[in-house]
């Protein structure tokens, strides 16, 4: 079993109230950053090895020290509390279990940047974790663990939780701020970058949920000691939101750097595929990640045991592997129709793209219209290509990444299972009974 | 200054320039399209993705390339940049695609389209576009909204440049239009159908670069080819409003009044809606004299020129006719006492 760091006390019972928590270690590291220097803490977290968790992997540490600092103007941290990546549950279940967490770190990480006012930028839809939030917060207040002069150290820090509409686009970070403004979430063109011109065109850091989880265990026991857990560059642990057709799907605190094969048939990870099933394929990382047939999920195209972790994900680039993304980890089964999943898929990236940018505007709807097509029978082998070709004009072209993210696993879909496709097209009536998928052999690339 | 090149063109721009207007600098060929960006709105561009160009290097002190195609209208220059426009073969293409884009919605109504002949989607898909589509689906279409009795709102052939958005913000009194709904069912409106109403709201139209906002008291009178621009200025008494203006003239009336525009399609000084929709007699105007419209329009297909008489032809001529013609040449405009 490995370490958990984050969600270890989880299901201690009262754990989202202050006094449970202090009870378990909890604002440690507050009292011990607030004993450093700023920058001390920025290169404790330099020296973890943090990797963003919300899907980019961007060193977090790297991340902090790009944040412009110039004088007499205020700086934010905004942490990025809308997850809605299909997949992906694993923001949702920390915030409301363990509040305190999140605020911890949020101060920790605020001290670290030199915020005075940080916000929590929480996806609408979960308006209960909100009030979580909210109620977790006044106690920091009321303990002077949140306000002016905390703990006596001369240090102030207001921070606020503010609910989205509920759009997937407001988790771009430029579009949060954006939202946060009080505008319509569009995506900002970058040039200036948020760590320039960010919030109220102020310096500001968006940082995930759980990487500002990770700032907590990771100044409380050095970034050394994060440093040593995981695999190469891929440090620490990652909750990994598994779902699909799994015996045991749920959220799992992992060290970076367990085989895939181990996390989805042990029994203390995801315990295999339900009803005894075979494994089709995998979408490792959140709908958005290019989903991968079982062997190439298993092992690399080299032939060695893939591992949870950024690099060995990636490894093969997108010819034959994927990314570990945000965690949103999707088993699907032998019964699974691949051009339905890739349908719908496509279908949630037509419905939240927010439409500023010509190529994802038109484009993520084309894609839509043409792969329901193909899976309800319609389609062309000409169709086929179609698809590639129109991920090809959207990928890299647009504004924000919600571009790449609808053409992506569209690509995906077409480069491994190419045949699925081709098989609606030669057996429309067979293709399209209902629950009807494709048995036969994958071909791999 | 930062030094940059430009499709192997060198030019000295001042810091901060858009990649977009130093390419407009060196004028001609190499400017990369743009139909969202308009200079005269803060904040514009970005969002149409026709500008995208290669940047092959991105600074003298950092000559990486970057990663992906950047919008040429809102990255700024690095001195030592090294820009890609029509010399990139991947640029040329991705062009062509989001040329595809903007039109696999767009109804194609040309023909009964007020905009038709002075439309920037129309150039840029003739431009950079191909003439066949691979689109077989129902194309997108919206309900017509009235937006009041001065400006014709047509949703459907909108390509949601913003451009309308930012020039009320910025320029009019109050916004009272703005984009609501999300991805390909975004729309421009007025929210519970409002009229748009201030002084100068008639903006919009000009900077519409479609015709997805036209001017109602030109609707249908006629394509803009068979008309006449003629720059002319009144004395407005709006304290915004300079009144220098393009008039257009179909005969000896005066179709429409619009705001005069340099060669990149873009508004040099806004004009009131008093001066657009209420001036239309020759009377109420002191005409300067034919507007200059590029040579590739097809306005300027047929006027304008003044007959170019052989040198040969003029000295054979009695002195005092080369003198009338000097001082009378031989084009009247439609008959006005100017």
């Amino acid at each position: 079993m490995g370490r958990k760091l984050l969600t270890e006390h989880i299901n201690v019972a009262g754990i989202d109230t202050f006094d449970v928590y202090r009870q378990h270690g909890g604002y440690r590291s507050v009292e011990k950053a607030l004993k450093m220097t700023p920058d001390e803490v920025v290169e404790e977290v330099k020296k973890s090895g943090l990797r963003g968790r919300g899907g980019a992997g961007f060193p977090t540490g790297m991340k902090w020290s790009f944040l412009a600092k110039p004088e007499g103007v205020p700086r934010y941290l905004v942490c990025n509390a809308d997850e809605s990546e299909p997949g992906t549950f694993k923001d949702r279940q920390l915030m409301s279990k363990l509040p305190h967490l999140l605020i911890e770190g949020m101060i920790t990480s605020s001290y670290a940047l030199g915020a005075n006012t940080s916000y929590i930028y929480i996806r609408g839809e979960l308006l209960y974790v909100l009030r979580i939030l909210e109620k977790a917060i006044a106690e920091a207040y009321a303990k002077g663990y949140l306000g002016k002069n905390i703990l006596g150290s001369g240090y102030d820090l207001d921070l606020h939780v503010h609910p989205g509409g509920g759009a997937y686009i407001c988790g771009e970070e430029t579009a949060l701020l954006e939202s946060l403004e009080g505008k319509r979430g569009n995506p900002r063109n970058k040039p200036p970058f948020p760590a320039v011109q960010g919030l109220y065109a102020r310096p500001t850091v968006v940082n995930n949920v759980e990487s500002i989880c990770a700032v907590v265990p990771i100044v409380n026991d050095g970034g050394d000691e994060y440093a040593k857990i995981g695999v190469g560059k891929s440090t620490g642990t990652k909750l990994i939101s598994a779902c699909g057709h799994l015996n045991k799907p749920g959220i799992y605190e992992i060290e970076l750097g367990v085989p895939v094969e181990e996390f989805i048939y042990s029994d203390e990870y995801c315990g295999g595929i339900w009803k005894g099933r075979d494994l089709k394929a995998v979408v490792a990382g959140g709908s958005s990640v290019p989903i991968l047939p079982k062997d190439l999920i298993l092992k690399t195209a080299a032939g060695e045991n893939r591992l949870m972790t950024y690099e060995s994900l990636s490894d093969g680039g997108f010819v034959t592997g994927t990314m570990l993304g945000s965690g949103g980890f999707i088993a699907m089964d032998e019964t699974t129709c691949i051009v339905r999943n890739t349908w719908n898929f496509s279908r949630f990236y037509h419905h939240e793209s927010c439409g500023q940018c010509s190529p994802c505007r038109e484009g993520t709807g084309w894609m839509e219209k043409v792969l329901h097509r193909l899976e309800y029978g319609h389609g062309s082998m000409h169709d086929i290509d179609l698809l590639v070709s129109v991920a090809k004009q959207i990928e890299g072209n647009t504004i924000c990444p919600l571009g790449e993210a609808a053409a992506w696993p569209v690509a995906a879909a077409v480069r491994h299972f190419r045949h699925e496709f081709e098989w609606h097209v030669t057996n429309p009536k067979e293709a399209t009974a209902p629950g009807a998928a494709y048995r036969g052999a994958a071909v791999l690339a | 200054m930062a030094k940059i090149t430009f499709d192997g063109i060198e030019v000295e721009v001042p810091d901060g320039t858009t990649i977009l207007n130093a390419a407009r600098k060196i004028g001609g060929g190499v400017v990369p399209p743009a139909m969202c960006y308009y200079t005269p709105l803060k904040g514009s561009g970005g969002k149409c993705r026709a500008c995208l160009v290669k940047v092959s290097a991105g600074s003298a002190k950092d000559p990486r390339p970057m990663p992906k195609l950047v919008a040429s209208c809102v990255t700024p220059v690095q001195d030592g940049m090294v820009v890609e426009n029509t010399t990139n073969p991947q640029v040329l293409d991705v062009r062509k695609g989001i040329v595809e884009m903007l039109l696999i919605n767009h109804p194609l109504d040309c023909p009964v389209c007020d905009q038709a002949g002075e439309c920037d989607l129309q150039n840029f898909a003739f431009e950079h576009g191909v003439s066949t589509t691979r689109y077989e689906e129902e194309r997108r279409t919206f309900d017509k909204i009235d937006i009041g009795p001065l400006i014709q709102l047509h949703m459907t052939r909108c390509i949601l440049c913003y451009r309308c958005v930012y020039t009320a913000n910025q320029i009019t009194d109050n916004r009272v239009h703005g984009v609501l709904g999300r991805g390909d069912a975004a729309e421009i409106g007025t929210y519970i159908e409002n009229v748009i109403d201030n002084d100068f709201s008639g903006n919009v139209i000009d900077v519409c670069p479609v015709g997805a906002l036209t001017d109602k008291t030109f609707r249908f009178k006629s394509r803009v080819w068979f008309t006449k621009p003629v720059n002319a200025h009144r004395n407005c008494s709006h304290e915004k409003c300079n009144g220098h203006v393009t008039l257009w003239y179909k005969g000896a009336d005066v179709l429409r009044v619009t705001a005069r525009k340099d060669e990149y399609g873009e508004v040099k000084e806004w004009i009131c809606n008093e001066c657009r929709f209420d001036k239309k007699e020759t009377s109420d105007w002191t005409i300067e004299g034919p507007a200059q419209i590029e040579r590739s329009s097809v306005i300027s297909a047929n006027h304008y020129e003044l007959p170019v008489i052989n040198p040969q032809v003029i000295a054979d001529m009695p002195e005092s006719v080369v003198r009338e013609l000097e001082q009378n040449p031989p084009l009247k405009l439609g008959g006005f006492n100017g």
